[in-house]
């Protein structure tokens, strides 16, 4: 099967620091791949990378076979990858409905309209009903979302996301920090997306991790260490050593 | 719960633009000074000119996050624009020719606004500077064209549309000042309260989350700083064809600074704060003046300094109850009742 997104040799180096060493990645079409690792092992650099926040300094990204590598953020959202962030990245400024309605409304393409007055597409209106249901979000949808609780701050992070409607996913660590009972709703939502939705996840928790991937890439020190299905990966004894023994200990 | 949803996300989204009953109470008083004000004519147009030069800041400042120092660069190139073709008879009609100045100011937005993309808040403060005092400069060296020092004489206006002439008292240049700055108005507000304009504000807010649900935010911001710039080039060509003369002061530094401390004191991002920055500004100006004719510009820094003093926060904060108002019965009249609860950003 082809892979939908794959990088070849990518590097990238802050001045003498190598934060991604020779990542070569190839992340299947459908694939619930996780991305896992010790801190500061390079996890968040790779998704700066894929989603072109950070420019390599040296290889390529691919889309659909397709060199990426100098595609504009944002016109890398638009032909399908969309990200979360680690630490929220909201608009404080902005509720909840407008936040929604903004990624909608640049998904169908509608952004740059000056003329037309906000709410007066029902396409895009019917979406935000949707999103914003299905986040659990109705209860705060008036409230500007810099005051919202963190837990609510984190769903919209991943609506967000999903309202961009992308083929490729990519999740940095989505439920960190959320109180159990909406980390709950959170894995939920991620396990409900269609099965063509690739994703790539990094996540700190072994029981998300184990119970949601279906392949799993280790890291370490910047560069890929033990690629492999969740049983190779879990009875490797290379990854216990490096990063199971690491995180026991901690 | 998807009917009442839907119904109270579209009710939220239709009040979010619709006309709160202060902003045509605001219209209808400016309307009302055209005929119980008669003799405050001139510093009325003086106004609706400041007025509109600010709203053209409040574009950039107050929804897109571009802090300008320069802003005048914009204003001067449409008032000389203006001076010009009604000098050489190039666009005798008053209304026609402040399209074209607008036209010629949006153009010269357009090539500057690639300076503004890169950089802090620090680099856009200088490099807008520097393009107004390069286009003071070179209208300074052109003065075959320019009159240089002397400022640009010589201008006779035509009557507007060919049948309301120009007089002495600022009647008609008062009336077509206001009408113009309604209409442009009504467009700014128009503009920030589509796509486009939530768009702006989510690239002020956050630049890196902006890009990443797909927005280009350099086209944005291209795209806003034109419009701004036109705007601006409409006041000051207004500013020619209501007072027939142009000069080099229009580029000048203390113009970029008079209307970015205009559009502060009445507070930026609800375009009002402009137009009711403008009212105090002028009117503090104009009752120094009277007081102490040669220390005025003591007395005026003097407030400033004590507005800087008492803090940008309360500054901020006596436009609040405006703004408190608009929103209370504005964009969130659509909240249903049982979604409202106390939250505890708003405790005293």
């Amino acid at each position: 099967m082809a892979p939908v997104l794959e990088t070849v040799g990518l590097v990238k180096r802050f001045g003498g620091i190598t934060a991604a060493s020779d990542i070569s990645l190839r992340v299947e079409k459908g694939a619930r791949h996780a991305l896992i690792g010790p801190n500061g092992a390079g996890k968040t650099t790779v998704i700066n990378l894929l989603t072109g926040m950070l420019r390599p300094t040296s290889g390529q990204i691919l889309l659909d076979g397709n060199d990426i590598t100098g595609v504009e953020p944002h016109e890398r959202v638009r032909r399908g990858v969309a990200r979360t962030f680690q630490i929220n990245q909201l608009f404080g400024d902005l509720t909840p409905i407008e936040t929604i309605g903004l990624a909608v409304s640049e998904r169908m393409g509608t952004g740059r309209q000056w003329w037309r007055v906000i709410g007066s597409k029902s396409e895009i209106l019917d979406d935000v009903v949707s999103l914003i249901e299905q986040f659990h979000l109705a209860d705060v949808m008036y409230d500007r979302t810099a005051i919202l609780p963190y837990g609510k701050q984190r769903l919209l992070e991943i609506a967000l996301a999903i309202a961009c409607r992308p083929r490729v996913l990519l999740l940095d660590e989505p439920a960190a920090g959320v109180p159990d009972a909406e980390r709950h709703e959170i894995l939920a939502t991620i396990e409900a997306l269609p099965k063509d939705v690739t994703v790539l996840l990094i996540e700190h928790d072994m029981d998300i991790v184990f119970s949601f991937a279906d392949r799993i890439s280790v890291m370490v020190n910047g560069a890929l260490f033990v690629e492999g299905d969740p049983d190779d990966v879990a009875r490797d004894p290379r990854v216990k050593a490096v990063y199971l023994g690491e995180s026991l200990d901690a | 719960m998807a009917q009442p949803l839907t119904e109270g996300i579209s009710r939220y989204l239709a009040h979010r633009a619709s006309w709160h009953p202060l902003e045509i109470a605001f219209w209808a008083l400016a309307l009302a000074s055209v005929f119980f004000l008669p003799n405050k004519h001139l510093i009325l147009t003086e106004i609706a000119i400041l007025a509109l030069f600010a709203l053209s800041l409040d574009l950039i400042l107050g929804y897109s996050g571009i802090i300008s120092l320069g802003h005048a660069a914009f204003f001067g190139f449409g008032g000389y624009v203006a001076g010009l073709l009604a000098k050489h008879n190039i666009v005798a009609e008053p209304v026609l020719a402040l399209l074209v100045s607008g036209l010629a100011a949006l153009i010269l937005g357009f090539v500057t606004s690639f300076l503004v993309l890169r950089g802090s808040d620090l680099t856009r403060l200088m490099v807008t500077l520097g393009v107004s005092l390069v286009l003071r400069e070179i209208a300074n060296q052109m003065d075959w064209l320019t009159g240089g020092a002397d400022g640009l004489q010589g201008i006779t206006m035509s009557p507007i549309l060919g049948m309301f002439a120009f007089d002495i008292a600022g009647h008609v240049a008062y009336v077509y000042c206001l009408i113009v700055l309604f209409l442009l108005f009504l467009l700014a507000r128009r503009i920030v309260n589509s796509p486009f304009g939530l768009s702006l504000l989510s690239l002020k807010g956050n630049p890196l989350r902006a890009s990443a649900v797909g927005i280009s935010v350099n086209g944005r911001l291209v795209a806003i700083y034109t419009v701004s710039a036109g705007y601006a080039g409409l006041a000051g060509a207004l500013l020619t064809q209501t007072t027939q003369f142009c000069s080099l002061d229009v580029f000048s530094f203390e113009r970029s600074a008079d209307v970015l401390l205009a559009l502060t004191i009445g507070g930026i991002g609800y375009l009002y704060g402009g137009i009711v920055g403008s009212v105090l500004f002028k009117l503090m100006q104009d009752y120094l003046a009277n007081l102490t004719p040669q220390y005025w510009q003591f007395w005026i820094g003097l407030v400033l300094v004590i507005l800087v003093l008492v803090g940008r926060e309360r500054m901020a904060s006596w436009s609040a109850p405006l703004r408190t108002l608009l929103a209370r019965i504005g964009p969130r009249a659509g909240r249903p009742v049982e979604a409202t609860r106390p939250s505890p950003a708003e405790g005293p």
